[in-house]
């Protein structure tokens, strides 16, 4: 199976550090910041993002963590239904600025999940999406805020954001279906 | 691992590794209800019907707050309220529910098999929440839930279960989830009320509590069923309670961290003395909302192998 290398460790790195100072700019800085990563690769980059906000703010936003399973728009005719993971968003969200982090934006029906579920844990006052890849073919009208790498994809192609955490190393790669 | 059950009936015909897959998805559901909004739209356009045919109020009531946690529109049908006073047969009920548009069914029955009878001729996913004296797989699978909330695993663990084991289906699908993920199970009361498949199901049996209760990391108390004492199967109640109700002395034996259990309602003075009704309420009352968490899991995943089928 051909497979494409789209970004190694140092690029995936530097995205990291240039998502988080485009987050900061944006907010004006982490004061009223709270992460929240979408399982599983989500909630790693989302980890990233924090650390990195503490060591240029020296301020420890609140991360949590969203499994979108029960929200999911296809449990109606999906054959077999994923196992329910926990969600763990021990604060509140109200007139927060959340941050919502995701490894691939594709049909965007994951992120209106996941936006449904925060919105049940209350008023946030905005919810931006961050997403490591964005490979098109949008469902919904739902676009991130804070994107690591835009690429044309064929919706036969697999994209696959690895991470050390998950995966031994970080890269991203496109799989030919 | 994906869940094959379209119909959950009883422990006995559940492997390890299913029973676990429901208390794993079990400890996810509980966030749920620890949220501000309890509701989560999994089961949206669902149609759950509630068919009781012997008196219930908390596992009713559990199911019944599962079924809504999961946004799953609900029907109650209970024994004075419905037809079935007028004559109709259950399957005639039933196969009425099914065309009203219920996709599942929980149902409480007093004959033992009933679920299984629904199960073989209807469309819909049957959930047992009790038959007669057989299985009680809700009311189980929230018990080993609490269990392993509160010791961090099962296996191993030496868990006495007091009582009439006869007549109690608690007990029977306890045993069998218990053996099934590696606790010695020991069950004890009056021979007269020691079924036998408890052989089959290769727990102990002993007649003695002292003796059972030596070491055990856990205590489960059955309730007697005055309801279904229909001969005389130990000579009074205070002869019962003086050796088979649990006191504070016949616990001395048990492990240092024991844990008391008691599907409720508690007869207290006669199965647990009051004293000790006290100190385990705090388990009981776990156990009440755990079993809302356990319950909806079970929904989810009957649901999604109905979908499969």
């Amino acid at each position: 199976m051909a497979k494409k290398v789209l970004m190694d460790s140092e690029t995936i790195d530097r995205t990291i550090v240039r998502i988080t100072s485009e987050i900061l700019e944006k907010n004006k800085g982490a004061k009223e910041l709270v992460v929240v990563g979408v399982r599983t690769r989500g909630v790693h980059i989302a980890e990233r993002i924090v650390k990195r906000i503490n060591k240029l703010e020296k301020i420890k936003p609140p991360m949590g963590t969203l499994d979108i399973t029960l929200y999911r728009d296809d449990l109606r005719r999906k054959t077999e239904w994923p196992k329910v993971e926990r969600t763990e968003i021990p604060f509140s969200v109200e007139d927060k600025e959340v941050i919502l982090v995701d490894d691939v934006i594709y049909t965007g029906r994951t992120t209106r999940a996941a936006l449904e579920e925060i919105m049940d844990f209350g008023r946030p006052s905005s919810i931006q999406l961050v997403t490591m890849v964005d490979r098109g073919h949008r469902e919904l009208p739902i676009q991130p805020d804070y994107v690591g790498i835009v690429v044309n994809t064929l919706s036969s192609e697999k994209v696959r954001v690895h991470l050390k955490e998950t995966d031994g190393k970080d890269e991203v790669i496109v799989k030919k279906g | 691992m994906s869940f094959k059950h379209k119909h959950i009936l009883g422990l006995e015909e559940l492997t390890a590794k299913e029973i676990t897959l429901i208390l794993d998805t079990a400890e996810s559901m509980k966030e749920v209800s620890e949220r501000d909004i309890k509701k989560v739209p999994a089961l949206r356009g669902v149609t759950v019907c509630n068919l009781f045919y012997e008196p219930s109020t908390r596992t009713r009531s559990s199911f019944e707050i599962a079924e809504k946690r999961l946004s799953a529109d609900v029907l109650n049908f209970t024994l004075s309220h419905s037809s079935v006073t007028k004559g109709e047969t259950l399957l005639d009920t039933a196969r009425n529910l099914e065309a009203m548009g219920a996709s599942v069914i929980v149902i409480r029955h007093p004959l033992s098999g009933a679920p299984w009878l629904l199960a073989k001729e209807l469309n819909s996913s049957i959930i047992n929440a009790g038959d007669g004296s057989h299985e009680h797989p809700s009311q189980a699978l929230l018990d080993l839930f609490t269990i392993r909330k509160i010791k961090g695993k099962i296996k191993g663990l030496k868990v006495v279960i007091v009582g009439d084991i006869l007549h109690s289906r608690v007990a029977r699908s306890n045993v069998w989830g218990l053996v099934k993920l590696g606790a010695e199970v020991r069950v004890v009361g009056p021979p007269t009320l020691i079924p036998r498949y408890i052989k089959k199901a290769k727990a102990k049996t002993f007649y003695n509590l002292e003796e059972a209760i030596k070491g055990a990391d856990v205590v489960i108390m059955l309730r007697i069923q005055m309801e279904r004492q229909e001969s005389v199967y130990f000579p009074s109640l205070r002869e019962y309670s003086r050796f088979y109700g649990l006191t504070r002395e016949k616990l001395k034996g048990a492990d240092r961290d024991v844990t008391v259990m008691h599907p409720g309602p508690i007869n207290r003075g006669i199965e647990l003395s009051s004293d000790i009704a006290d100190d385990a309420s705090s388990v009981i009352l776990d156990q009440v909302s755990n079993g809302i968490a356990v319950r909806m899991a079970m929904f989810y995943l009957a649901a999604s192998a109905g979908r499969n089928q």
